[in-house]
């Protein structure tokens, strides 16, 4: 009774096919289009994660939205039973559906939203699960399309910076399917705006929105068993860093020495929880050294941070414990 | 950065080390596979941390109300196998779930009952009669250190101790007072259960049943599965006919709730239990309610499945 039963079950989504809007929640549907697997059925390695394919984010500049403020939340919204205590909000756009979490988040902490045990963002969803009773989450499903979403809020948000060194045994192969050089691998990296769009794999680790659709990479065709703690991988249009050595298929393009992604005995635990706005922050500029970074890696010269690294509390005591059993390979495993 | 999950149990990493509780146990036999439960650490899945907690809660409840302890206390959770443990003093302590022979060095005392263990012997709770998970508990609640406010292993993320090895010891927290015989709702003895001939889940559609057939439908809820020995604390596997789907691929990843009856793409549908991943891809054809699963987490390999439909 070792076995992992969702062994298979990781990795890496097609792109759904694009949702029909305003379909009824209690209304089954029929599938818009079906859509070819990209490889055979529960073939191990998976191409990558889900993609951002209804949203050009490359284009996308901080401020800027889809939604024009106070937007109906039924626009597109669907809403799906889960169980008897909860509900699955599907909708269109990974903005609205930023939107719609961030809104639950406020009525929650203003106190106008029914107890509710766990509010999971996805890319296209928001799941809301163990509502006290089933009257109470068949209530909320149907007001919730009435329901008035202001556009997330871009600029003035906190950003957690992560100081990475662009050495990652991936950079080349990445920089050969963006067609651009290693060095502009990082700079287009560093330079880009993330936001944490969901949470899973393991604790603490995001799935960071915010590369354009032209930077998507596939999951590489042969998982590493071991990837350590530190590493930031890409795939599909997602950035993310292994909070912990853990086997692993994405495409590594840097480490994050300094940064402490998981540690249950900080509070917060988790660096970075869904609506978290990340940077990462070059360390390997050719200026200045830095006498810290070369002793503890080896490497030289290694440069300064260019901002506040507010991401690196405490780089001692990552205690994140391992497991035999728990073989992530289940899971959409990055 | 990786560290055995032993060491995290006795040495917190960071801030003030708690001073430790006395060890009050010492593992004799861990069994096949042994864990800390209690009743998990709800509210963090957008973190990517699953529930976990006991699988059978009810009998976890039942056995810390046997000895008068509150709910949540940490209880010990076998699977098949049993485990034994040496009293390192006197404590209460009290065998449910998983029917199974229990003796007090080697003399048989009830299943289901409060016995005392004096300081020095030890308890053996044997391999289950039938049933998977055996439940010991013991006055005080096992005390090793919560994580994000739970005791229980996580064995999808890691959290929590390690399962029990020989030779571990573990605190307990200082005992309440014995509960009074008598005392209006409080039980004297877990009742022994006949063990079911079939494993009967109901399932509430959605939020993806739309991705399958109604073939697919009928199949899962006309058709006999049988409990795959691959099933474990994050989820049921079954054998048995696959699901057709109407649509190939995989979603756009979304969160999972517990109990959730996802079908990858060979199609045989799967339960998510306590350990289950927060998000995932493959459609949810529907979710078993909660108390529901407890009788899951009782299911042998072999045992048939009947998925009965339970609305939407």
């Amino acid at each position: 009774m070792t076995t992992d039963p969702a062994r298979g079950a990781h990795a890496a989504a097609t792109p759904s096919a694009p949702r029909t809007p305003e379909r009824p929640a209690s209304e089954r549907s029929v599938p818009e289009q079906a859509r070819p697997a990209p490889s055979a059925p529960g073939a191990a390695p998976r191409p990558g994660p889900p993609r951002e394919t209804e949203q050009p984010a490359g284009t996308r500049q901080p401020g800027e939205t889809e939604q024009p403020a106070g937007t109906a939340a039924g626009a597109g919204l669907v809403v799906r039973p889960v169980g008897r205590r909860g509900l699955l909000a599907e909708l269109p756009t990974a903005e609205a559906t930023e939107a719609l979490h961030a809104e639950l988040l406020r009525r929650r902490t203003a106190g106008t939203l029914p107890p509710v045990r766990e509010i999971v963002p996805g890319a296209r969803t928001v799941l809301l699960d163990g509502f006290a009773d089933p009257e109470t989450a068949r209530r909320l499903a149907a007001e919730l399309p009435g329901w008035r979403v202001p556009p997330p809020v871009r600029g003035g948000a906190e950003v957690v910076e992560i100081p990475v060194r662009y050495d990652g045994p991936d950079l080349a192969e990445v920089a050969r399917l963006w067609g651009v050089s290693e060095p502009e691998v990082a700079r287009i990296h560093a330079r880009t705006t993330f936001r944490v769009a969901f949470c899973g794999f393991a604790p603490g680790f995001g799935y960071l929105s915010g590369l354009g659709e032209e930077y998507h990479v596939p999951r590489r065709s042969d998982p590493r068993t071991k990837v350590p703690a530190g590493a930031v991988g890409l795939a599909g249009t997602y950035t993310g860093v292994y909070p912990r050595s853990s086997p692993g298929g994405w495409q590594l393009i840097g480490t994050a020495p300094e940064t402490v992604l998981w540690d249950p005995d900080r509070s917060p635990a988790a660096l970075l929880a869904p609506g978290t706005h990340v940077r990462f922050v070059p360390l390997d500029a050719p200026s200045a050294s830095h006498p810290e970074h070369d002793r503890a890696h080896g490497e030289a010269p290694t440069g300064p941070t260019t901002g506040p690294t507010t991401a690196t509390a405490g780089t001692a005591g990552t205690t994140t414990a391992t497991t035999e059993e728990g073989d992530p390979s289940d899971r959409r495993r990055p | 950065m990786t560290v055995d999950a032993r060491d995290v149990r006795t040495a917190p990493a960071s801030g003030a080390a708690p001073e430790p509780a006395p060890a009050a146990l010492e593992t004799v036999r861990a069994g096949a596979l042994t864990t800390v439960q209690d009743l998990g650490r709800p509210g963090h899945a957008h973190l990517g941390v699953p529930r976990s907690g006991a699988l059978d809660e009810a009998a976890h409840r039942l056995a810390n109300r046997l000895l008068g302890n509150p709910e949540a206390a940490a209880t010990l959770e076998t699977t098949l196998t049993g485990c034994a443990v040496r009293a390192l003093r006197p404590v209460r302590a009290v065998v449910t779930g998983a029917p199974c022979p229990v003796t007090v060095d080697g003399r048989p005392v009830p299943w289901g009952r409060p016995v005392r263990v004096p300081a020095g012997s030890v308890l053996d709770a044997g391999p289950a009669v039938h049933g998977v998970r055996t439940y010991l508990a013991f006055a005080g609640g096992v005390d090793v250190a919560p994580v994000l406010g739970s005791r229980a292993t996580d064995l999808l993320s890691g959290l929590g101790p390690a399962p029990l090895g020989d030779g571990d010891v573990l605190p307990l927290g200082p005992p309440g007072p014995a509960p009074s015989p008598g005392t209006t709702g409080q039980p004297d003895a877990a009742p022994w259960q006949a063990p079911p001939r079939e494993l009967v889940l109901p399932v509430v559609y959605g939020p993806r049943d739309d991705w399958f057939t109604a073939g697919a439908l009928r199949t899962l809820t006309a058709s006999s599965f049988r409990v795959s020995a691959a099933s474990n604390r994050i989820g049921l596997r079954t054998e048995g006919p696959a699901l057709e789907r109407v649509r190939e691929g995989e979603l756009a990843s979304e969160g999972m709730p517990l109990g959730a009856v996802q079908v990858p793409p060979e199609g045989r549908p799967l339960v998510f239990l306590a350990d289950h991943p927060t998000t995932g891809g493959y459609p949810v054809v529907g979710v078993v309610p909660e108390p529901a699963l407890w009788a899951a987490a009782q299911a042998v390999p072999g045992t048939p499945v009947r998925f009965t439909p339970a609305g939407r």
